[in-house]
């Protein structure tokens, strides 16, 4: 089952701990200093990573939902 | 296992509760705090809660309702006092007593004292871990006062950088010869410099001797072989201690923390420890560790909810932090401690500088280039050798 990622880039305080916890679902906007969602739909197989780096924003600006959920 | 108590209403003690949720622990869960308020993010204490003020709710990590949705029984406010692994039995402050069958210790660290023993008035001497701590310094932070700050670690800088924002007159005084000295070496210089653009007087290598009450509020700093400074506001922030005195003769393993195996068990089976006071062995430094980051908490509160339910897989990370300080973004990833090889690499605003051990890449400070962090986590990860790294990763854009 595919997943979800969800951001709100309004919650964004450049942190990037989600780039360090998922680069293959994250890229940072250095000139701006926000984080760029590069995937929102994701395979079962970076779902771990995917979940670390909604956990690990302390801006709490990343969800992550089951496909079948939305 | 059918009741399981949290001692340290933490970011550790918030994720242990979720990570036994989530795998299905239907049973009770007890959460014990010290303090009175629900667990609440620390970061922001040195930085936004000091400009736009100390609100409980805000800084909450969880709404109150969601320890009732999750079943979780609150004992704010009640310190624990002592530890008997062998019967699985905790005492509160009050002396009422707490069975359990696993127990996670989330209890997380203390400020250091140092200052107080020098100074005849020690509540003129302000230090920040707690909320309640916030609060106290932000209603001292008036404008064109002058703020004298104890040690130039994470915490003395980032509250050092936010005064001197807010129009403070700020020194900062360290015996390390350079901030972050701990942490970095000598490659914390940077830290200097940026302080020193931004108006704070940044005093390396100097001690403190004595600390007199002024009349009419603050105190007078006096070091050896320096000017003696007038301070409206004095902050202590020389680092934190596990906080570790209520586990003292229980019989649980203690060594600058709770020892722990590689997977968060501690040397009793049904008690695992999370956060700041953890010391693990970390597998992918081959070396006994304890890490006081917060996503250290997160990811260490989740991991010992599934070894309290079984799981024995090891906790395997590179810790990573940030700090920010004026305009300055820093972020660290790995090891800095006993490099034999360090690499400063500097831009406009940036600033790489990777540290390396026995020919490998082991940690990297990166300041405003966090994409260059992410590559070097990797690279860390992968056991990237140091030439490799010194080439590839140095480069600033």
């Amino acid at each position: 089952m595919a997943i979800i990622v969800k951001f709100d880039p309004s919650k964004c305080q450049g942190y990037a701990n989600c780039l360090i916890e998922a680069p293959e679902i994250w890229d940072f906007d250095e000139d701006n200093d926000v984080a760029l969602l590069i995937q929102d739909v994701v395979p079962d197989s970076l779902r771990v990573k995917a979940e670390a780096s909604a956990r690990g924003c302390p801006a709490h600006a990343i969800t992550v939902e089951n496909q079948s959920d939305a | 296992m059918r009741n399981v108590v949290v001692v340290g209403a933490s970011l550790a003690g918030v994720n242990a509760i979720e990570g036994l949720r989530e795998r299905g622990f239907m049973g009770q869960i007890t959460l014990v705090g010290a303090e009175h308020h629900l667990p609440y993010d620390r970061p922001p204490l040195s930085k936004e809660a000091l400009t736009d003020g100390v609100e409980a709710g805000r800084l909450a990590l969880r709404p109150a309702a969601w320890y009732e949705e999750q079943g979780v029984t609150l004992r704010l406010g009640e310190p624990a006092r002592a530890l008997d692994p062998a019967t699985k039995r905790l005492w509160l402050d009050s002396g009422e007593q707490l069975d359990f069958d696993g127990l996670v210790v989330a209890t997380g660290s203390s400020a250091r004292r140092f200052a107080h023993r020098l100074c005849g008035d020690p509540a003129r001497l302000c230090q920040l871990r707690t909320l309640d701590d916030a609060q106290r310094l932000r209603d001292q932070l008036e404008p064109g006062h002058r703020l004298v700050v104890l040690g130039a670690g994470f915490i003395g800088l980032e509250v050092a950088a936010t005064a001197r924002t807010l129009g403070l007159e700020v020194t900062v005084i360290d015996v390390a010869t350079s901030p972050l000295a701990r942490v970095l070496g000598e490659a914390g210089g940077w830290f200097s410099e940026l302080h020193t653009a931004q108006g704070v007087d940044i005093r390396c290598g100097t001690s403190v001797d004595r600390i007199e009450p002024r009349s009419g509020g603050g105190v007078i700093v006096r070091s050896p072989g320096r000017d003696t400074l007038k301070a409206d506001l004095f902050l202590e922030s020389v680092g934190a201690t596990p906080a570790v005195d209520w586990l003292i003769g229980s019989g649980l393993a203690l060594q600058d923390g709770v020892v722990c195996g590689p997977d968060l068990r501690t040397s009793h089976p049904d008690i695992v420890a999370a956060g700041d006071v953890a010391r693990w062995h970390n597998e992918l430094f081959g070396e006994s560790m304890r890490v006081e980051h917060w996503t250290n908490a997160v990811e260490q509160g989740r991991h010992a909810a599934g070894a309290l339910l079984g799981e024995r897989e090891s906790y395997r990370s590179i810790p990573y932090f940030w700090t920010d300080q004026f305009a300055a973004k820093a972020r660290f990833v790995g090891r800095a401690d006993a490099a034999d090889d360090i690499v400063v690499e500097r831009g406009d605003d940036s600033a790489v500088i990777l540290f390396g051990r026995d020919g490998r890449l082991r940690g990297a400070l990166c300041i405003n280039a966090p994409r260059r962090l992410a590559r070097c986590r990797l690279a860390i990860r992968d056991g990237m050798s140091w030439a490799d790294a010194a080439s590839d990763l140095a480069t600033c854009a």
